[in-house]
């Protein structure tokens, strides 16, 4: 996002006036060597990310790989009509925006808090242990996340099972009953990412001028005033940044992890748009559809961060672009 | 942050803080201990212990039993091998084009940095990117684990901020003693990047190392799965015989200790490297990019 502002200075000033004038077929020449340097890039850039783009255009077409993206028929908004009107629709946009609930009230707050926490915390060795602990999660996959789910909440012989069966007498099957897939979801999400994002907050407390707190406390403020008045103010534009970014991100349930734990017994819950479009894809080969099903998501995801952006400029003056 | 304030109410709120603080890291470590004990513990034990921090005895047979399996080495090998081509073609293509894009002086700079960024905001999805994939051949192919993320635009953009941000001078006399374009790239600026090209080396090699998706999506034939798949069928789908293949009809493996062992082995690369990525992050590289 840092280059959409560093772009406009990119003009350049630094050059001499007359080197303006130098025919562009001159100057193209000239830079011939940072052109080369630039070829591998570019065709990725080209070859997967732009020809997928263009592939998007499937959607409204009846896609047949021999005629490829370019020459498959036309049928406009076919694919979105049987969307719309299927009824796994109304069931897979629910689960999707019960995940996307959840993570606003329980995933989005948490780093704050346990940022805070370890703000008040005032033993620096503890505090060094604590973070080198907890920012770990962020660097295993999600199919360590979810071997190790399975290993402690297995049905019978999981240690957490075990736990939960003698304190309420039954097996509460979390893996396979539906109403525990969402509470299992969201523990991992806040096992692995809560200390991951605890790190933007903790650089935007490490920036709060120190003689605050010291004013504060000798006009005899105590530690909540401090936190209400020095602490939470200092961190808010970082946290309308942070809250901007997950809008945009809002129906993004995460293929990996929902995938790894959806089964047979808890996909009336589980399906989400992205492991929706995988099974109807990749399993089922209705490509057209579901890209169809793929572009609404993010076309859901533009309007959600541009909406938010709007939001947070006209009530905050912190928009992020 | 160290706030003087020693009334009792305060003197109450660190210790529950310090407590709610060792509390979660010791949520965040436990899983870890319980698997390196229980891969290290024989079946019986894990049977009838729920949980543990060491084991009784410590038996190696799980770690045995997998290395002797074609199936887990040789996704071991293939993951090593694709984790260590991918990381040179992915720092190689990233460092190439973030150098030019960080010269002012280059024409259409600003519309190649445009449609880079805007691959950040939007893309063509997982069924458009597979059918590319599909079109390139590279189904069923290492590859596929590869050039599709050769470039993380992310990872791009802070890279070329890095090199905006060295001295022109040294580049400006290189150029005056005859060095070509090329020459400035590879002897003057490659060589004082060297930190940040470990740092990005790594968080690459992180990220391919742990990649479920890719091969999910592009790897159909057992034979080539990558470790993280092997995991996830060890663990859950928990399909062993199948899983492993050749089975010996008369030995009955350590079921358990086999879960506890893989998960084991393919964590802790991440964890070798965790300290140096730390180093990298705790400084702000990432970070202060992120902040604009």
């Amino acid at each position: 996002m840092t280059t959409t502002t560093a772009v406009p200075q990119a003009v350049p000033q630094a050059a001499p006036p007359p080197s303006r004038r130098v025919p562009l077929l001159t100057r193209l020449a000239r830079h011939r060597w940072l052109f080369l340097l630039l070829v591998p890039g570019i065709a990725y850039f080209a070859l997967f990310k732009y020809w997928p783009m263009y592939g998007v255009t499937i959607a409204f077409q009846d896609y047949l790989p021999v005629l490829g993206f370019a020459d498959s028929p036309w049928v406009g908004l076919k694919h979105f009509d049987r969307l719309f009107t299927s009824p796994e629709f109304p069931r897979i946009l629910g689960n999707t925006l019960v995940l996307a609930l959840l993570n606003v009230v329980f995933v989005f707050p948490a780093p704050i808090a346990v940022a805070l926490l370890l703000n008040e915390l005032r033993v620096g060795l503890l505090k060094k242990f604590v973070q080198t602990a907890i920012y770990i999660p962020h660097f295993l996959s999600w199919t360590i996340v979810a071997s190790l789910t399975y290993l402690l909440f297995a049905l019978g012989d999981g240690a957490v099972t075990q736990l939960a069966t003698s304190a309420f007498g039954q097996d509460p099957q979390f893996l396979t009953a539906p109403e525990w897939f969402r509470p299992v979801i969201i523990l991992q999400t806040l096992w692995k990412s809560t200390g991951w994002g605890t790190i933007i907050y903790l650089a935007a407390l490490a920036g709060v001028d120190q003689h605050l707190y010291e004013a504060a406390r000798i006009d005899g403020a105590n530690r909540w005033q401090q936190l209400w008045h020095i602490t939470l103010p200092a961190i808010r534009s970082t946290i309308v940044v942070m809250a901007i970014l997950l809008s945009g991100n809002l129906l993004d349930t995460g293929f990996e992890q929902i995938y790894l734990m959806t089964n047979s017994l808890n996909r009336e819950v589980a399906d989400v748009f992205d492991t929706y479009v995988y099974f109807t894809g990749i399993t089922q080969g209705a490509y057209s559809y579901s890209t169809a099903i793929g572009l609404f998501k993010a076309l859901v995801g533009i309007v959600l961060i541009f909406g938010s952006n709007w939001l947070a400029k006209r009530f905050s003056q912190n928009g992020l672009f | 942050m160290a706030v003087k304030n020693n009334t009792p109410a305060g003197r109450v709120f660190d210790a529950v803080n310090v407590a709610v603080l060792v509390a979660l890291a010791a949520i965040t470590l436990l899983p870890f201990v319980y698997v390196v004990a229980g891969s290290l513990a024989g079946e019986a034990e894990i049977a009838t212990r729920s949980f543990f921090l060491w084991p009784r005895e410590v038996v190696a047979g799980a770690y045995d039993y997998i290395f002797s399996t074609d199936t887990f080495v040789r996704s071991l090998v293939v993951t090593v091998c694709v984790t260590l081509v991918g990381v040179l073609v992915q720092v190689m293509a990233t460092f190439t084009m973030a150098y030019p894009l960080s010269r002012r002086s280059l024409p259409g700079r600003v519309l190649i940095l445009n449609l880079v960024v805007f691959t950040m905001v939007f893309g063509g999805g997982m069924i458009p990117t597979f059918l590319v994939v599909r079109e390139l051949g590279l189904l069923d192919s290492y590859w596929a684990l590869i050039l599709p993320l050769a470039i993380n635009p992310f990872y791009l953009i802070i890279v070329k901020n890095f090199f905006q941000e060295l001295p022109e001078e040294l580049q400006e006399a290189a150029r005056i003693d005859g060095c070509s374009e090329i020459g400035v790239f590879f002897r003057i600026v490659l060589p004082l990047s060297k930190p940040i090209l470990a740092t990005f080396a790594l968080f690459y090699a992180v990220a391919i190392w742990n990649d479920f998706m890719s091969p999910l999506l592009y790897l159909s034939d057992p034979d080539k799965w990558t470790l993280q798949m092997f995991v996830r069928q060890v663990t859950v789908s928990s399909d062993l015989a199948n899983t492993l293949g050749q089975l010996d009809p008369n030995y009955i493996p350590p079921e358990q200790g086999l879960k506890f062992a893989t998960i084991v082995v393919a964590t802790i690369p991440i964890l070798i490297v965790y300290p140096f990525l730390q180093k990298h992050f705790a400084k702000g590289i990432l970070i202060g990019s992120v902040k604009g």
